[in-house]
């Protein structure tokens, strides 16, 4: 008995579970929901039902308002030809779909889903340098890129490569500089750090220092840097249906192809996360504390599993809300043309991003002198 | 300690190459072969391909890359800046100023000659 609390209680075994929990049930299941919520919420501003012809004959053509077409796809593309063109770099065409899944899976490693009760954590692993893992790992979803595009020997392929990496290299210099003002504020990288500092109060016990409040350009910023980043509408010009096809990967087919397009929503979860942990609290509940609810000197106990379940539905809340505003932007905003994705971010985001940090400086350092 | 909080990282890199690995073979060993030299060709929008897919591109996403390069090293200095910038105080803001304005003179020079345009 022991030595099986042994084992249970090891700290990778436990690293091992929520694992499991996080990233296989789920970042997995919320990607492929995502897959068919797109297509949903699209028809809705389209003004169609959207799909809902999959179904099971045997029990009553059973649809499930299209829920099946997540199975449908996942099985189609299962069985679907996995051709490879000819004149094709195999080793580097193969590789190329793992990068998605390595940016897109790895940075869950940082993100809080409720605060920490005593000793056991929320989070996969909390080390210190926190967002900067991130930004390490979400530059290496460039080579996926850039090897699938140039491995192709397509000339498309070729040009959404070339696309695609000015393009997120430009925004990975936005998406660093504008995190700059959020790190001054909080003095920290690490996440857990960020967060707890977004769960204090100004004004007495009234309004959340989210950094949403401390730092709105920045938050602005940072969600367009990681569209981009994710070539997202409206700066999906290195896939560029009407332009270039499909991009840098309209040579794969069936299951590779299916790896590019899951790895992308994953992705977009894990933006949704990001843009959570940073600028809306995280897990944060306004005005609930560790023991209870609390605001204007009003007071109501809960209880503490209460808490985190709260904390965890709160999270998972919000991510749900900026995968709706991604797709909507998607489906709102046209595609940019290229020209004007560099402008906007070398000419606009940039200087912007600077003045953003002198004025938090600014800021802050009137604070900290004259206790404001 | 610190070294023990990366293990869950690299248990997360498996997870990550392992659904590639899964996404790859599942495809290859499931999937029919019928490979016919049609549908061998590269695609270009229906035509028979010329040449190789290899081709030289615009020197514009070499300039890019560049500017990347110098833009990137120097968001690194201001990392660790950022992170010490309240304890530092005015002292860190003064001396940080200077290399700011050396940076602003980079991109307004890199701006005056026309390296960020695109057309």
């Amino acid at each position: 008995m022991e030595l099986i609390l042994d084992i249970l209680l090891n700290p990778v075994v436990i690293a091992l579970l929520k694992i499991v929990v996080i990233v296989l049930v789920f970042v997995a299941a919320t990607g492929t929901v995502m897959t068919l919520m797109e297509r949903k919420w699209m028809s809705a501003v389209q003004d169609r039902i959207g799909p809902n012809r999959a179904n099971i004959p045997f029990l009553r053509d059973f649809r499930g308002r299209g829920a099946l077409h997540m199975a449908a796809d996942g099985l189609k593309s299962i069985f679907k030809e996995d051709t490879v063109p000819e004149g094709v770099d195999l080793v580097i065409f193969t590789i190329a779909p793992f990068f998605g899944f390595i940016s897109a899976v790895v940075i869950w490693a940082v993100i809080p889903f409720a605060a920490p009760i005593g000793d056991f954590t929320f989070q996969i692993t909390d080390v210190n340098i926190g967002i900067l893992l991130v930004f390490a790992v979400t530059s290496l979803g460039i080579y996926g890129t850039v090897l699938a595009g140039w491995s192709s020997n397509n000339k498309f392929a070729l040009l959404g490569a070339a696309r695609g990496t000015s393009q997120m290299l430009s925004y990975e210099i936005f998406l660093g500089l504008s995190l700059v003002g959020v790190f001054m504020v909080n003095g920290s990288v690490q996440v857990s750090i960020l967060v707890a500092n977004q769960n204090t109060y100004w004004f007495g016990d009234v309004i959340p220092k989210w950094g949403l409040f401390t730092q709105p350009l920045a938050f602005v910023m940072f969600f367009t840097a990681m569209l981009a980043e994710a070539k997202r509408l409206p700066f999906d010009a290195p896939e560029g249906e009407s332009e270039i096809i499909a991009g840098y990967f309209m040579e794969y087919s069936g299951m590779r192809y299916a790896a590019f397009m899951l790895a992308e929503y994953i992705a977009m979860v894990g933006i949704a996360a990001l843009v959570t942990t940073l600028f809306l609290g995280g897990y944060h509940v306004p005005w609930l504390h560790a023991e209870g609810f609390q605001i204007f000197g009003w007071f109501m106990a809960v209880p503490v599993w209460l808490v985190s379940a709260l904390q965890i539905l709160a999270f998972v809340g919000k991510i749900i809300f900026f995968c709706w505003l991604i797709i909507m932007v998607r489906w709102t905003i046209p595609r940019f043309r290229f020209d004007q994705i560099m402008e906007l971010g070398w000419k606009k985001l940039l200087p912007l991003s600077l003045a953003n940090i002198v004025l938090t400086a600014l800021v802050l350092l009137a604070v900290d002198n004259w206790n404001l | 300690m610190v070294a023990e909080q990366y293990i869950p990282v690299l248990m997360l890199l498996g997870v990550a190459l392992g659904f590639g690995a899964l996404f790859t073979l599942l495809g290859i060993l499931l999937g029919p072969k019928r490979d016919t030299a049609v549908k061998k060709m590269p695609f270009e929008s229906g035509l028979p391909s010329t040449g190789s897919g290899f081709k030289r591109y615009s020197v514009r996403f070499y300039m890019v890359a560049l500017a990347f390069l110098i833009f990137d090293v120097e968001i690194i200095f201001f990392y660790p800046w950022a992170v010490k910038f309240r304890e530092f105080g005015l002292y860190g803001f003064v001396v940080m100023s200077i290399f700011f304005v050396i940076l602003v003179l980079g991109l307004v020079y890199d701006w005056r000659k026309g390296a960020l345009e695109w057309d």
